[in-house]
């Protein structure tokens, strides 16, 4: 195998070719950018949810003095009995694992945490304005139906409020998020493998005076399509290799700030990154190499 | 060294037979010419020695190998020991004399070093020295005939095919080209052209094998072009 001989027919291929191998790069570098994206939102995900697994609780609002809830209008806010009756209510359940009350001060306390960018909005809100509630943990995540039922009757309660719901939310439109980077990325993909097919069409006609001098001095079929094959892996790298820059980008760019508004750590690892830089290299590759393969058993015969 | 039994070949959406029932026998170092009319099927014979057609029916033996049982990648392995020569030289314009000789080695893998030392010898050997550096398009017709029959030969072939090689070139220049193959065939290798050259079948005195409408219907050792039967 004389591989000086096959690098400069590549070449020589590449260069006349230029604009087709151009549009090749580019349609591969987006369908795989926006592939690798969609596994950053899955990874970003299962770093979120992990952390919340064994957080989630179930907030149980009590009504407070002249509370504007439905539920407590017109009378004034949980008596002393009342709170105790739904404590001991909630610790004699069995999917319970722990109850925490939580006075009005100690809302205001995390509320002012959690706002002291917006000190604005802290003046505004007094710490009567917040309800005293309870936090209840469960040992089983699905069993939120059940204190809903003992909860949500009882006189003095105002809101039963399930975390989970307010994060699945949030998740559902990352799924959805995600779902769209990975159809995009499909289309891309196709446009890339109809690019290739067009592209070798191309490269075979150009090339035909060699391929038939190849074929009747008996050149093997490897050698023959090897350099329209390694044009269409060398297009496909190269593509792979810039949307592994833009996943990098965006990891910066974009992942990196929903740290901002998260207390805990849910930045994504370099580690997820270079690993999904890594799929988008070799699936471009493997695209590119696979399609030229077919598109050039149709177009070079052998 | 080419032996053909019985062949028949049709190709798809035609009626009459391209070749009807041809049995020849080549043997080694012979010098064949192939005469008759347009379509008598001299080109067929041709494409078949090389398979790149099938026969429908009959069966071909070259240089030893039944085609037949020949599987598909063994093909460019017969094709190696079979030189070609055709009307339109079909030589690659960007490249220059001793690189049309040398792409043909290039392409089936043969090192450099044997490269070097073979091109220069059989651009000499067609009578092109000097000119190894010229381009296709600075040299006569006659002259990238040569070009190309030195590419045919380059590889030592045992047998060289030539399809009307003086179609494009005047009869003065022919008669040159004609030297080269006879210089050729002298070093042992078999060559059948398919020609129309009435005046170069004449001159050869070689074996001539007519075809008319896909049949032989002369086969003359030291026969002439036009010779009644």
């Amino acid at each position: 195998m004389r591989t000086n001989f096959i690098f400069s027919e590549v070449w020589i291929g590449l260069r006349r070719n230029l604009t087709m191998t151009i549009a090749v790069i580019v349609t591969a570098a987006i369908g795989m950018a926006l592939f690798g994206t969609g596994l950053l939102i899955r990874n970003q995900v299962s770093n979120m949810k992990g952390y919340w697994a064994d957080k989630i609780s179930i907030s149980i609002y009590l009504c407070k003095k002249n509370d504007a809830m439905p539920r407590c209008k017109g009378r004034g806010a949980a008596s002393e009995q009342e709170r105790n009756d739904l404590k001991a209510a909630l610790e004699k359940m069995p999917q319970v694992e722990e109850v925490k009350h939580e006075t009005s001060d100690q809302a205001y306390a995390l509320f002012k945490e959690q706002f002291k960018n917006s000190p604005t909005f802290v003046e505004m809100t007094k710490p009567e304005d917040l309800p005293e509630s309870f936090r209840v943990k469960l040992r089983d995540q699905k069993d939120f139906k059940a204190v809903q039922e003992v909860a949500a009757g009882r006189p003095g309660v105002s809101s039963v409020q399930n975390q989970e719901d307010v994060l699945n939310t949030f998740f559902e439109l990352l799924g959805k998020l995600q779902g769209s980077a990975i159809a995009i990325a499909i289309i891309q993909g196709l446009a890339a493998i109809l690019l290739i097919g067009n592209t070798m069409r191309l490269a075979a006609y150009n090339r035909r005076r060699e391929t038939g001098i190849m074929r009747l001095v008996g050149a093997s079929n490897l050698y023959i399509q090897m350099p329209f094959l390694l044009e269409g892996v060398l297009a496909g790298l190269a593509g792979g290799l810039i949307a592994a820059v833009m996943l990098v980008i965006a990891k910066i760019t974009v992942f990196d700030q929903l740290q901002n508004y998260f207390a805990f750590a849910v930045r994504l690892s370099w580690g997820a990154v270079a690993w999904n830089a890594v799929l988008a290299i070799v699936l471009g590759v493997l695209i590119c190499a696979v399609a030229s393969f077919v598109t050039l058993r149709r177009y070079l015969r052998v | 060294m080419i032996h053909f039994d019985n062949v028949t070949k049709v190709y798809a959406n035609q009626n009459r037979p391209a070749l009807d029932h041809v049995s020849v026998d080549v043997d080694k170092g012979e010098f064949v010419f192939l005469v008759g009319p347009s379509g008598s099927g001299k080109s067929t014979f041709l494409r078949l020695i090389l398979k790149e057609e099938r026969p429908n029916n009959g069966q071909i033996h070259v240089a030893g190998k039944d085609l037949a049982r020949l599987s598909n990648w063994k093909i460019p392995h017969l094709r190696r020991r079979i030189g070609c020569v055709f009307q339109d030289f079909r030589l690659l314009p960007n490249k220059n004399v001793y690189e049309n000789v040398a792409f043909a080695l290039e392409v089936i893998g043969k090192p450099n070093r044997f490269i070097r030392k073979v091109v220069p010898e059989v651009v000499e050997l067609v009578g092109l020295e000097g000119k190894a550096h010229r381009m296709p398009d600075e040299l006569s017709g006659g002259e990238q005939q040569r070009v190309a029959m030195a590419r045919a030969f380059v590889n030592r072939p045992m047998i060289l095919l030539a399809d009307e090689p003086t179609g494009n070139i005047d009869p003065a220049t022919s008669i040159g080209i004609m030297k080269v193959l006879d210089r050729i065939n002298r070093t042992g290798t078999t060559v059948v052209m398919a020609t129309h050259d009435a005046a170069i079948v004449d001159s050869m005195r070689k074996r001539v094998v007519e075809l008319e409408d896909g049949k032989i219907v002369r086969d003359q050792s030291r026969g002439v072009y036009g010779q009644a039967y």
